[in-house]
């Protein structure tokens, strides 16, 4: 086999979330004089972490990689698979050098060219020759490269004919399809990209799928490869990497990356190793939402307090509530693990996808957030006809028309 | 256990890159040598795009510093009449524009080069420093402009300059180090705190009053003269006058090493200010 092209060792990716402070008596002159102090603080030197005596309680530390590890080897075209937050696009970040690791340590051997978007830096001002060049040169091709590709370039991207026209007069079929044909024909040593091929049409998806696979296996290119699409993945790859939650267990056969994921349950349903909130279900039965949760905690508490959120595709909140502010009929035993099941007889949802947010405690302090950590669709939960969520809310209300 | 020992064998054979927290890469400056032809494509770029659909394109270039020349001109030489070092007026105004030009639009476009190319700095890795110096280089092309336009006023006023126009390009040098000290320390607080995009313009205007544009730097008095030289774009433009107005104009060198010293210390602290903040860009920007 060799010796890796890539070896990723204990890599850790951490983020700080800032939560927004709402306390309704912060005064303006509280606010200016704290920002001030801040900016003296910072304006020094802003981009150390500044070493905090206390941790700021507005402040929660992420993980979007924890403890990565693992060897690539030349012609390796492995799959990166994992729910949206699992941590594909930060790991494709760090081996692209855009973002550095919190932790751990990666060595690389050979030219490294990211495709995280199609059409990088392209001007809508500039014409299609002029932004072949200028994004030919962002992802890393020199001219004289891009000069001895440009007809074939030109040719994939079936735009010749306006070729000298600015791309802003574009449909965006031919902006994305352009865009693509120059990515396509990169040729670094090793190749990252993510979920580029959720645009554009099937039919030229199929087209770059093709090319890339080509060219690596007749070159012996390597390819990480990050999307949902599980037949492109099966497709493109040999390899494959699961991710959840930040962690891997490392390089493994594309089928038994994909059959983790499906595995793990589709969207609406996760799993929260070593948590308090140890799992979360959430699911539309008929007219009702249903959320079931298992927790387990140290100690029992009287009143194991979920709270929930769901927020709409456009990422609006819809509803919300936690056992505190809507008690149960009979109050529940003292427990320190158990499940909790809460049915949503209303609202009325549109049609749609929508998202949930969960706070997990015993009523006093917080155990556990989780952001946006499921989606789930809702289908004829109204059999009215719809109007467009998107002018109108995705609540159908329950009304009374009286003419008089 | 095998594929093990292979990593650590690999680590010992040769690994082109090794992405570690905190490591600032030690190949940077070879890095920013090899991007650039990236560096020559941007700017070829904020070219291009500067004078698309503008309806008389180039023309900005000349009537820019045309007009602030003759108002200036008016307000100072005629209604101050303020000493001219023995040129003509409008002379002694535009050799003072073009280093202020450069500097002024330099800034303005530098400082703001983070956020309007944010979307580049997320999804690709190439040494950020191309993005501000692009925005500066650009720049040159519409002092190469206000050149020729010196040119013209010179031939108008049958003003012949003598043997010290050849070091220009020095002073040149010195302008661009200073735009590019300043405009650089500015990008990176602008990528973390956005009320800098205001502050610029207040900067660049505030500047135009404190730098000896539309008049000599000889009529600050004797014992002012090296205080006033805390502005670095006081030496500069002394130095454009000194070279282009020819025996007539005088140099007060102190002030001038000073000025140019604060120019090239700020730029090497704007460097090293950047280069610490630089890697945390993608997460923040």
């Amino acid at each position: 086999m060799g010796n890796p092209i890539i070896t990723a060792e204990n890599l850790g990716k951490k983020y700080l979330l800032t939560h927004q402070r709402r306390e309704p008596y912060t005064a303006l002159r509280d606010v200016i004089a704290e920002k001030a102090k801040d900016l003296g603080r910072n304006l020094l030197r802003p981009f150390t972490n500044a070493p905090s005596p206390v941790l700021d309680p507005n402040q929660e530390e992420f993980w979007a990689l924890k403890d990565v590890s693992f060897d690539v080897y030349q012609g390796d075209r492995i799959g990166i698979i994992g729910r949206n937050g699992a941590g594909k696009t930060t790991l494709l970040k760090i081996l692209s050098r855009i973002t550095e690791p919190t932790e751990g340590r990666v060595r690389i051997r050979g030219r490294v060219a990211s495709l995280l978007e199609v059409g990088t830096g392209f001007h809508p001002e500039l014409t299609g020759r002029e932004n072949i060049f200028l994004n030919g040169a962002i992802l890393g091709m020199s001219k004289a490269e891009i000069q001895k590709k440009f007809d074939e370039i030109v040719e994939f991207s079936e735009v010749e004919k306006f070729i000298d026209t600015p791309v802003k007069r574009y449909s965006s079929g031919m902006y994305v399809r352009l865009a693509f044909a120059v990515t396509a024909h990169l040729e670094p040593e090793i190749l990252l990209i993510d979920e580029v091929l959720a645009v554009g049409d099937s039919k030229f998806q199929k087209k770059c799928l093709g090319k890339m696979e080509d060219v690596s296996t007749r070159e012996g290119r390597t390819i990480l490869f990050v999307s949902h699409n599980m037949g492109a993945i099966g497709r493109l790859c040999d390899k494959g990497m699961f991710l959840d939650g930040g962690l891997t267990s490392g390089v493994t056969g594309v089928e038994e990356a994909i059959r983790s994921y499906t595995r793990q349950g589709g969207d609406n349903f996760r799993t929260f190793p070593d948590s308090p909130l140890r799992s979360l279900h959430v699911r539309q039965e008929g007219e009702e939402i249903i959320i079931e949760a298992m927790f387990s905690v140290p100690s029992p508490i009287a009143l194991p307090c979920l709270g929930i959120v769901i927020t709409d595709a456009f990422g609006n909140p819809v509803c919300g509530t936690n056992p505190v502010v809507d008690p149960p009929r009979v109050p529940p035993e003292s427990k320190a693990e158990g499940r909790i099941r809460v049915v949503l007889h209303q609202p009325k949802l549109l049609d749609g996808m929508y998202r949930i947010s969960v706070w997990f405690g015993d009523g006093k302090e917080e155990f556990f957030v989780q952001r946006d950590c499921l989606s789930f669709e809702v289908v004829g939960m109204v059999k009215n006809r719809q109007l467009p969520a998107a002018a109108v809310g995705s609540v159908f209300p329950s009304c009374t028309w009286i003419f008089e | 256990m095998v594929s093990k020992d292979l990593t650590t064998q690999g680590a010992s054979a040769k690994f082109d890159l090794v992405i570690e927290p905190g490591r600032s890469f030690r190949h940077y400056w070879r890095d920013l040598w090899q991007y650039r032809e990236l560096f020559y494509f941007l700017s070829w770029r904020d070219i291009l795009v500067r004078y698309k659909q503008t309806a008389i394109g180039i023309a900005w270039g000349i009537l820019r510093p045309l007009l602030t020349m003759i108002v200036f001109t008016i307000i100072f030489g005629y209604l101050a009449e303020l000493p001219s070092e023995g040129v003509p007026y409008p002379i002694l105004v535009f050799a003072a524009m073009l280093p202020w030009q450069f500097f002024s639009s330099s800034l303005t476009e530098s400082s703001n080069s983070f956020i309007t190319n944010a979307n580049m700095l997320t999804k690709v890795y190439f040494p950020r420093l191309i993005v501000p110096a692009s925005a500066v280089i650009v720049n040159l092309v519409d002092f190469l402009i206000s050149f020729a336009i010196l040119g013209g006023l010179m031939a108008w006023y049958r003003f012949v300059p003598d043997w010290r126009i050849v070091t220009l390009p020095a002073f040149l040098f010195l302008a661009f180090i200073a735009s590019m000290g300043f405009g650089l320390w500015l990008a990176t607080l602008n990528v973390k705190y956005r009320d800098f995009r205001y502050v610029v313009p207040f900067l660049v205007q505030f500047g135009l009053y404190v730098s000896p544009v539309g008049f000599s730097s000889s009529v600050v008095p004797g014992n002012w003269r090296l205080l006033y030289s805390l502005n670095p774009m006081v030496g500069i433009i002394d130095g454009f006058r000194w070279a282009i107005l020819g025996g007539n104009s005088q140099i007060y060198w102190p002030g001038f090493l000073l000025s140019s010293t604060l120019a090239v210390f700020t730029f090497l602290l704007a460097v090293r200010y950047f280069r610490n903040a630089e890697r945390k860009f993608a997460d923040i920007i």
